[in-house]
């Protein structure tokens, strides 16, 4: 039943997207995200939607995904859209009782929809091509200039790391624990409410206990092979900035910049 | 004589219908008979875990069939918790599941979700604990103070204290010194001596299978390769040892007097049995020079 979780959501590939500087990648997400607001126009967003479904098709990742990640926030465009549809002032497009339908809230509703949802299938886009080591890695080096202001900067990844290898090992910890705690007659998904949550004393304790142990022991095998903070430390994996990361920027640039000055165009077509 | 647990052509798969689905266990049909001491022995990976979890449902099989008394435990799904108090599983390093504040309320855990009276469940907490060596005084203590070996015990007390027709223990002496595993392992015995329960141990350790098992299992890759009495199973070292395991340093060591050209039987597996098998030789021997 646990095992079903799926963790990340690293989708494996080889294509020009997944092999690109995570560096660039987050960056040029950021940059995707900042331009969706900017470029808020219809013309912009059709172009920011066709540009991600480009990038999409070139990292060969199934469009259907992006369904899957966005079930969770599902109800929240739902309610915005809802809100916006019946409470935005403006020209009717039809009234029935006291609900008015107006081109204004309809605007919205599509400006508003398209825009969340390529937010999240963009940023998922991310998630999908860069394993959650790389990424945290890449995080690193980009915040690296904050250890100057004293953020901890190396101590955050390393966190974050670790955090990341430990949940398949917590998972498989839980189910142990829920099997034996079943063993002994404990009734976990049967129930009302209360009594479910009452039933999960017997796993989260020991879990606690356990995920505490196993803390403990890596702090001192880490110190065992003298891990004594950033300070010093060359990295296995180092990251380079390539042509061909150079040219996607540029592509990308290229691309955000069009939708940035769309809402010119779209004032200029006299709307 | 009954069985108590019956499989029929039980076969599991893990994540069927995936592209790394696994069969762990492929059709196995075999039977435990009521009150022996049944020792179950296979190479790492071979499936035993996954056998014993399908004891009390917590596994149910893809195919095939599970009786406990002659009931199929999955022809009401709804009914599959019974079954787990009659089957008390054990699982490997169950200090880990040890929970509540005091070891009392922890051992007490299981009689409680059974629904018995607090003066039961009480009974049957003082009978356990004493089963499994544990002091009262150590009852009112927290889990979490005792030793390894004590925290252990009390795991094992835990599934005891539901009085299970039928006791199986995954490795219940793994990681602990030689006076801890002589302890628990003859506790069990004593255990399963005193109240006639059967008992299903699951050990890498074939010294302790020879010790206390009537018979053995020897599962090897998903199949029962081998079910016989211990004396049997024992005497057919090379097969065993083909499956990546072993035998006992003393039947090793019989094995090769054997070979040297003494006239042995083939299936001396404990101590006690070789000093008397050494005995008789030197009886026979002595007997000789005489004449």
């Amino acid at each position: 039943m646990l095992r079903d979780i799926t963790i990340g959501q690293h989708f494996p590939g080889n294509s020009v997207i997944h092999r690109m500087d995570p560096r660039a990648k987050l960056l040029l997400t950021v940059a995707y995200i900042v331009i969706l607001f900017v470029g808020s126009n219809p013309i912009g967003l059709a172009l920011s939607a066709l540009f991600l479904i480009l990038a999409y098709g070139v990292a060969k990742i199934p469009l259907k995904l992006i369904g899957k990640s966005l079930r969770p926030i599902l109800p929240i465009i739902l309610f915005t859209a809802v809100l916006n549809l019946f409470f935005v002032p403006g020209d009717p497009i039809f009234t029935w009782w006291v609900i008015t339908v107006t081109w204004q809230g309809l605007y919205n509703v599509l400006v508003l929809s398209v825009r969340i949802v390529c937010l999240i299938a963009g940023t998922s886009l991310l998630t999908y091509t860069t394993s959650p080591i790389v990424l945290t890695d890449a995080l690193e080096r980009l915040l690296k200039p904050f250890a100057r202001l004293h953020l901890p900067v190396h101590e955050l990844a390393m966190m974050m790391t670790i955090a990341l290898r430990f949940i398949p090992t917590l998972i498989e910890e839980t189910d142990k624990i829920m099997s034996a705690q079943k063993a002994r007659g404990a009734e976990l998904d049967t129930g009302k409410l209360t009594d479910r949550i009452r039933a999960l004393i017997p796993v989260l304790i020991p879990l606690f206990i356990s995920a505490f142990r196993r803390a403990d022991e890596l702090a001192m095998a880490m110190e065992c092979r003298c891990y004594h903070g950033g300070e010093g430390r060359t990295r296995l994996r180092q990251l380079h900035l390539g042509g061909m990361d150079l040219v996607l920027v540029a592509v990308c640039a290229a691309v955000f910049t069009l939708i940035g000055c769309s809402g010119m165009l779209w004032g200029l077509m006299g709307l | 004589m009954a069985s108590v647990i019956k499989v029929e052509h039980l076969t599991y798969i893990y994540g069927e219908g995936m592209p790394d689905a696994t069969t762990a266990l492929d059709d196995i049909s075999f039977e435990i008979e009521k009150g022996e001491f049944l020792g179950v022995i296979g190479p790492t990976g071979c499936g035993k875990s996954t056998l014993i979890t399908h004891f009390n449902g917590l596994n149910r099989p893809t195919r095939g069939k599970l009786y406990i008394d002659g009931e199929d435990i999955w022809a009401d799904p709804k009914k599959i918790r019974q079954y787990r108090f009659k089957v008390g599983l054990v699982f490997q390093y169950p200090e880990y599941q040890l929970f509540e504040e005091t070891v009392r309320k922890d051992i007490g855990f299981g009689p409680r979700n059974m629904g018995l009276s607090d003066e039961e469940v009480d009974q049957r907490v003082v009978e356990a604990a004493r089963f499994c060596g544990l002091d009262e005084a150590v009852l009112e203590r927290s889990p979490f103070e005792l030793s390894g070996g004590q925290k252990r015990r009390a795991a094992i007390a835990g599934v005891i204290a539901m009085r299970p027709e039928v006791l199986v223990l995954d490795e219940p002496a793994a990681g602990l010194d030689p006076e801890g595993r002589e302890m628990i392992l003859s506790q069990v015995k004593r255990y399963h001596r005193e109240t006639g329960t059967t008992v299903v141990l699951v050990s890498h350790s074939m010294e302790d299978i020879a010790k206390y098992a009537d018979r053995v299992l020897v599962l090897q890759a998903g199949k029962v390769a081998m079910l016989d009495t211990t004396a049997n199973i024992f005497a057919r070292a090379e097969e065993l040892v083909s499956y990546g395991l072993s035998v006992p340093e003393v039947t090793k060591i019989f094995l090769q007097l054997r070979e040297m050209g003494l006239e042995i039987p083939v299936d001396v597996y404990t101590v006690k049995y070789a000093r008397d098998t050494i005995l008789n030789a030197l009886a026979r021997q002595g007997g000789g020079d005489r004449a």
